[in-house]
């Protein structure tokens, strides 16, 4: 790379990223959505959209990835325990943005095992369910360049984004109240790296840049894998979600979820869609319904999570009008008790 | 490795035997990817458990731990069946055409020779039968009933298919694809890898499985090629090193060796070391022995070392077993016989077999000193941490130094890898503390010994006090210093011996390598096969060009290779008879005529013409030995052995118990177990998330596996009524271990000699400090037994017994 401090969109799959400190490349001006805003003015321009290709079948599942993301985001994952399996963490948390998933399946054509390996965390979906879930102002944004990220310091901790996305990715920190998950490294993108996760994947398995290239980079690998019996083979770029910013290679891309329950056709929850679409009372009270007994209980019983306001503001952001900012004492993580 | 890490790109075919490259090995292993995806060669692995390279191979067979001897000459004996050999290089560049003794021979699992009492064999009858002219008789229509290749094929047609699958419990239709893949890169356009480690050398048969592989490689003519090779990835970023520079008790540097008591002086220890061609015309390469060793003594002791005095030979040790090698010194220690330890980046706690035999051993030292950058379970053996280090502290009088060392990332030198790379690197930090570099720690031990010696005198200073130290600041060597050492330089004029008006190199000078290294006292080399590392030239280990006209991975501006910078050892085997490349797309040299082309530095003498000078040049017959004569100690043939703890008997003789020449030491017979009490059979191995003992001390890499485990399969598991992530009391003759089940069906039961095998996988890289959860440690259960050639201890297969448990420090 020569010396030049303007910024560029890594190209290849396996572009040597520039050595000299460039400038940010993207920023506020070049938001295409923001979370419950319904007055973010249009970009000015389009970014090439970016994508991170994760060919599954030369991931040898050495959690080089997972420990290059603990290191870039300085997060600190509890040193847990075995539970049995060589998945560790157990699962997702707000330290733990990435996670290899060991799924071992006997395929009944040949009677061999697989042992499928598969790098999970966010999909940066070009239509986020996160994002259209989220009722905090700013809290989740999204780049003409597919980027999702989070803007920690608007979260408000309610835990809709979770129930928004298709792949079950963000969680809420217990220290903070807020919702985590992979950022795409836009930190790292916006000066010209690639993600951490594919800088340290030894094997190339992890690789990014332009989405035409990734697709183009995983079109010579699906035809490797059918020359070696995989007839299955295909790339994971889901249409229901407006296709993903992260694509998968899969060797069965006919059965999806054989991949620790990678979602066959993931779609943003109706609930999420309905909330959007009709009254707040029929979505609100679909959510409530639905919460008592899911995943997201733990939201609703926690007091500050979701507060009156949101509740109050909730037409307003199905509507699409401003909501005022959330009080910092009921949101804030000096808020005592549910520490 | 015979080839180089980017070497792996070019072959066709990749065997992960006795080794977990993608795991082991993960950014290695990328060549392996790059071979696939840009060559669409096919990788397949041979293990008992299917492993995480296996989850991205063509093919995986099964195989129980420490048969692969059986499987290789099941494979060898396959290609011979069936014509799967490439014949022109078998016949020239092997020594197939050789005649043998007569007496040799081979029944019930033994060779000829056998001493059941001294558990020796005399190998007098494992040589080449001898002609007037004095070289090895050979007929290279390959009739003679006694040449090698005949004894060959009637040694390895007892491995059928049946047989193989009988004694490994692969299945039959298994082994005959993994065959029938390896035969087809006996066509010369078709080249196959070999990558293997502690897999096969942690067994008392250790080197005979490496050799069993070499040997398919030869008949396949896979020797020498790009792509090709014997390629052993080591453990360690510096492994290679270590060996390289002598760093084992029979060793000095560069593969030259200790004396022995039987060579009392200079001219005995060299009459065995002549090297003389056994066949005409032949290279003999060690025949510039004495150069190297005369070099070397002189960089040890300078002005001291002259012709008079046989260049100190008398300073060097006199070796009065084969080695002491790490059990020798273990089992010496707990006889009171070693009563100081110096303990440098070693964890023998955590690393040597049956853990108990060495906490009782540094329990009777009178001082250990370790040198480390960590706080290693060895530093702290005496103190008790529950039923993860059981101690009674205050039994033991051990006094324990402890010194801090830098760790890699804050030095500055070099590191050899799997490639015999010499890869210079420069410090990233600041070593924290009092940390210091390991030679200025023994700078200052050597120079307080000197004061000592001086001041209280002693039985035999002179080595002590003789040994060359002159160093800019003696208290501590710079490591461009150690490296120009060991490079080597001229003491006076090199005159050109056609031209003694010439001078080659000045006095004073660097050699540019050691093809300038002299037996008379002229020259001193600290390491003759790194010699060219650090010439006038520069430090050649730090170029970094890594352009690569061929590209083909050659790489020759990166850094240094040694021997002479050379990438692929051999590589005079890569062309026929004529000179031509077997593969003309894989091109490695050529003879243009007059001498070899090639983008590495050729194996062979540039203008020794092709078909006369053999590319074998390290060895006396020119070629590659298929038959070892008597430089193996268990025999020149690999023969099928079982572990010294196995569930099933040896098939060829019954009564016969490990390798027969296996070592064990008197006080050791008693803690091997029979499978009647312990039923299943346990191997050892590395996880990709951790590296050895080390990086449990790293919060990232504890989080990515926290815990001591065992893996077992899911039948296993139903056997005993253990449930995934319970816990699980796993124990052997030797100890007792706790540890989380991982329950899968990545391991299975095999089916060997009528016997189901259940199989039980220990992990390593627990401990009692660090980061990571505390927990036992894998050598509490393996056995103490060296392997029969060179003393590796075998903890890759042992009897154990397991059961459901509670956690530790839970009562049941």
């Amino acid at each position: 790379m020569s010396g030049s401090t303007t910024y560029q969109s890594p190209h290849t799959a396996v572009s040597n990223p520039p050595v000299t400190p460039v400038a940010a490349g993207f920023g506020e001006a070049d938001l295409v959505r923001r979370s419950a805003t319904s007055d973010l003015p249009p970009p000015q321009r389009q970014l090439t959209p970016v994508a991170k290709l994760i060919d599954v079948s030369k991931c040898i599942g050495c959690k080089a990835c997972q420990s290059a993301c603990i290191e870039w985001n300085d997060t600190h994952p509890d040193i847990g325990e075995n539970h049995g399996i060589y998945d560790n963490p157990r699962d997702l948390t707000e330290n733990m943005f990435t996670l290899m998933r060991f799924t071992e399946w006997v395929n009944p054509e040949t009677d061999n095992l697989e042992w499928l390996i598969r790098k999970d965390g966010c999909m940066h979906c070009s239509d986020p369910g996160c994002l259209k879930a989220c009722p905090a102002p700013g809290a989740i944004v999204q780049y003409t360049n597919g980027i999702v990220d989070f803007v920690h310091e608007n979260c408000i901790g309610c835990g809709y984004c979770v129930k928004g996305c298709p792949f079950n990715i963000p969680r809420i920190s217990k220290a903070d109240h807020r919702s985590y998950k992979c950022t795409l490294c836009s930190d790292r993108v916006a000066v010209g790296q690639g993600p951490a996760c594919a800088k340290a994947c030894p094997t190339q398995a992890i690789v990014f840049g332009t989405k035409e290239d990734m697709k183009r980079h995983a079109e010579g690998r699906i035809a490797d894998l059918k020359s070696r019996g995989y007839a299955n083979a295909g790339l994971y770029d889901p249409p229901g979600v407006g296709g993903t910013h992260v694509m998968y290679v899969l060797h069965h891309n006919d059965r999806p979820s054989l991949y620790a329950g990678l979602p066959d056709n993931p779609r943003i929850s109706p609930i999420v869609q309905t909330w959007k679409g009709v009254t707040k009372y029929v979505g609100l009270a679909a959510m409530g319904f639905l919460a008592a007994g899911s995943l997201i209980h733990g939201v609703f019983a926690r007091p500050n999570r979701v507060t009156q306001e949101d509740d109050v503001h909730g037409e307003d952001l199905v509507e699409g009008k401003p909501v005022p900012p959330p009080k910092p004492e009921t949101y804030g993580p000096g808020s005592g008790e549910h520490r | 490795m015979t080839n180089s890490w980017t070497d792996i790109k070019n072959a066709d075919l990749v065997v992960v035997m006795g080794g977990n490259a993608a795991e082991a090995h993960p950014c290695g292993f990328k060549w392996v990817t790059e071979a696939k995806a840009h060559r669409g060669a096919k990788l397949i692995v041979v293990d008992p458990r299917y492993t995480r390279t296996a989850s991205v191979s063509d093919y995986y067979a099964p195989i129980r731990q420490g048969s692969d001897i059986a499987f290789l000459n099941g494979l060898i004996n396959y290609c011979i069946t069936n014509d799967k050999v490439q014949w022109e290089y078998t016949k020239a560049y092997t020594n197939a055409a050789f005649i043998v003794k007569e007496g040799f021979g081979y029944q019930d699992g033994l060779f000829t020779g056998y001493d059941e009492e001294k558990r020796d064999y005399d190998r007098s009858t494992w040589d080449y039968e001898i002609g007037e002219d004095g070289f090895a008789k050979v007929d290279p229509t390959l009739q003679h009933p006694r040449c090698v290749w005949n004894l060959l094929k009637q040694h390895v047609s007892v491995y059928t298919p049946e047989m193989v699958s009988n004694i490994c419990g692969t299945p039959k239709d298994k082994f005959l694809r993994v065959a029938e893949m390896i035969a087809e890169t006996s066509a010369p356009n078709k080249v196959m890898t070999s990558m293997y480690a502690l897999g096969w050398t942690q067994h008392s048969h250790g080197a005979q499985n490496i050799r069993a592989m070499a040997m398919l490689q030869l008949i396949l003519g896979n020797i020498g090629l790009r792509g090709g090779g014997m390629n052993a990835l080591r453990g360690h970023s510096n492994i290679q090193g270590l060996t390289d520079l002598g760093l084992m008790s029979h060793l000095l540097t560069g593969y030259l060796n200790m004396p022995s008591e039987a060579e009392p002086d200079y001219d005995t220890y060299m009459k065995s070391r002549q090297f003389k061609p056994l066949r005409p015309g032949q290279t003999s390469y060690w025949q510039n022995y004495s150069k190297f060793m005369v070099s070397f003594q002189k960089a040890m002791w300078g002005e001291v070392a002259a012709a008079e005095n046989d260049w100190c030979y008398d300073y060097l040790s006199k070796l009065d077993v084969p080695a002491y090698d790490i059990l020798r010194m273990f089992e010496l220690m707990n006889q009171g016989r070693v009563n100081g330890y110096i303990c440098q980046g070693f964890n023998p706690l955590m690393a040597v077999p049956d853990r108990a035999k060495v906490t009782s051993s540094l329990s009777k030292l009178k001082f250990l000193i370790t040198m480390d950058p960590l706080e290693t379970e060895t530093a702290r053996f005496w103190e008790n941490h529950g039923e993860f280090n059981n101690v009674d502290t205050r039994s033991i009088q051990t006094e324990v130094i402890q010194l801090p060392t830098v760790c890699f990332a804050e030095d500055e030198g070099s590191l050899t890898n799997s490639g015999r790379w010499l890869q210079w690197f420069w410090p990233a930090a600041t070593p924290p503390g009092e940390a210091r570099p390991d030679t200025a720690i023994m700078a200052e031990i050597l120079l307080r010994m000197r004061e000592l010696y001086k001041k209280e005198g002693g039985a035999f200073p002179d080595p002590v006090l003789n040994l060359s130290w002159d160093y800019h600041n003696p208290r501590e060597p710079e490591p461009e210093e150690l490296a120009r050492e060991i490079n080597g330089r001229a003491l006076v004029d090199l005159k050109d011996p056609a031209d003694p008006s010439k001078v080659l190199v000045p006095a004073g000078k660097q050699v540019v390598n050691f093809s300038q290294l002299r037996d008379d006292g002229s020259t001193m080399c600290g390491c003759w096969i790194y010699s060219g590392n650090f010439n006038e030239a520069g430090n050649n280990m730090a170029r970094r060009d890594n352009r690569d006209p061929s590209g083909l991975g050659t790489h020759a501006g990166w850094t240094f290779a040694w021997p002479l910078n050379r990438r692929t050892l051999y590589n005079g085997a890569s062309a026929d008879t004529q000179g031509r490349p077997w593969d003309p797309s894989r091109k490695l040299l050529e003879w243009d005529g007059t001498k070899w082309v090639s983008d590495d530095v050729p194996d062979i003498g540039v203008n020794a013409k092709p078909g006369e000078v053999q590319p074998f040049i390290m060895n006396q017959e020119g070629v590659s030995r298929l038959f070892a004569r008597g430089l193996m100690r268990d025999g020149p043939f690999p023969a099928h052995l079982e572990p010294f703890e196995s569930p099933v008997q040896n098939v060829f003789n019954r009564r016969m118990r490990g390798n027969p020449v296996g070592r064990i030491f008197e006080s050791d017979v008693g803690r091997f177990g029979n499978a009647d009490e312990f039923p299943f059979f346990a191997t050892s191995y590395r996880l990709t998330e951790h590296f050895h003992y080390w990086t449990k001390h790293n919060r990232v890499n504890a989080a990515l596996q926290p815990e001591f485990f065992v893996e077992i399969s899911e039948e296993l598991a139903a056997l005993r009524g253990v449930t995934a992530g319970s816990w699980v009391r796993v124990w052997s003759k030797r100890g007792s271990v706790k540890a989380r089940a991982v329950v899968t069906k990545r391991i299975r039961p095999l089916q060997c000699d009528g016997k189901t095998v259940h199989i039980v996988g220990v992990p390593i890289h627990w401990g009692f400090m660090g980061a990571a959860r505390k927990g036992h440690s894998v050598n509490t259960l393996t056995m103490p037994v060296g392997e029969a050639n060179i003393e590796t201890p075998a903890v890759k297969a042992f009897l154990v017994n397991l059961e459901p448990t509670t956690a530790p420090g839970v009562q049941s």
